[in-house]
């Protein structure tokens, strides 16, 4: 599929692609029991990023420009050797759902053992979000915001300067 | 979109449920999948879908920009509120121990009231950012 991607040059069928992608891994995350996270990638992911590709494609163009004919050696190159860098990096990887992995060592047991009781909230994965890590949300929903922000001064100011 | 009957009639049908469904994703969080996040986007994706097929003219109508603007800064606004409740209340930044008079209880109403400010501050921008690229085509050339 992603090969499919990169070879095509009509960008609808691209978005098209990459919105299947995104459901499917959401199916995937689902078989590996992260419901959080498959609802967030197939709504996120499948629904509002494909429309929101969409609406830039409406904007702009829905065909690619021709890419350079040439092949390009040193792009190649670096891509060839960060590939190989990270699939090096995931021979050390610790295999799914290994208990001694080392992310199971350090925090994990106690959230597991104490946050249901601690904040009488049965979804684990919501207790550590909003309390738990509780920093660390409210500085994603900053850049949320920020993302908004940014978005109404780019596209909208533009806009409106034109009405006048 | 005049002619689309079917997409109009099916819409219409829809919408309640989205929102619906959206609020329980809120509000179930705690005992589900789901939380603030995938709420505020399902939230916003049923206003998208407003738009999609009824225009977005129509759809600022029922959302004004003014509206959806101070949504997006309350819902950061609840969230760093409850932060600072805490912390007057006389514990730590975001210790939602203090905010009730039992720990556990204060924690639940904490994450319910930061969940809640995640959700808002998400459907307003997700509105936002669908609007701005939407309504951009339409105003310029």
């Amino acid at each position: 599929m992603a090969i499919g991607i990169l070879r095509l040059h009509n960008l609808f069928a691209v978005v098209m692609l990459s919105g299947i992608y995104s459901l499917i891994s959401a199916g995937l995350f689902v078989t590996m029991d992260a419901v959080d996270v498959a609802f967030t990638e197939a709504a996120v992911g499948g629904g509002i990023s494909t429309v929101l590709m969409l609406g830039t494609l409406a904007l702009t163009t829905d065909r690619e420009k021709t890419p350079l004919a040439n092949l390009q050696i040193v792009p190649l190159f670096v891509v060839c050797i960060t590939g190989a860098a990270l699939i090096y990096g995931t021979l050390d990887m610790p295999s799914y759902g290994d208990p001694q992995a080392p992310i199971h060592q350090h925090v994990a047991d106690r959230y597991i053992a104490e946050a249901p009781s601690a904040t009488s909230v049965p979804n684990i994965v919501t207790a550590v979000l909003a309390s738990y890590r509780g920093y660390d949300t409210m500085g994603e929903l900053t850049v949320i915001f920020t993302a908004g922000i940014g978005v109404m001064l780019l596209l909208g100011a533009g806009t409106r300067r034109r009405k006048d | 979109m005049r002619r689309h009957l079917v997409l109009r009639v099916i819409t219409k049908l829809l919408m309640p449920f989205i929102l619906l469904f959206a609020l329980y994703v809120q509000f179930h969080g705690d005992f589900g999948p789901g939380g603030g996040f995938q709420a505020g986007v399902i939230f916003g994706a049923g206003f998208i879908l407003y738009a999609l097929v009824y225009g977005v003219g129509n759809a600022r109508r029922v959302a004004p920009d003014s509206v959806i603007r101070v949504f997006i800064a309350a819902g950061l606004l609840l969230y760093v509120g409850v932060g600072f409740a805490g912390l007057i209340l006389g514990g730590k930044f975001l210790d939602y121990n203090v905010l009730a008079h039992d720990p556990v209880h204060g924690q639940h109403l904490g994450i319910l009231l930061v969940e809640f400010g995640v959700g808002t501050t998400v459907a307003a921008t997700m509105i936002t950012i669908f609007f701005t690229f939407a309504g951009r085509g339409r105003d310029g050339s």
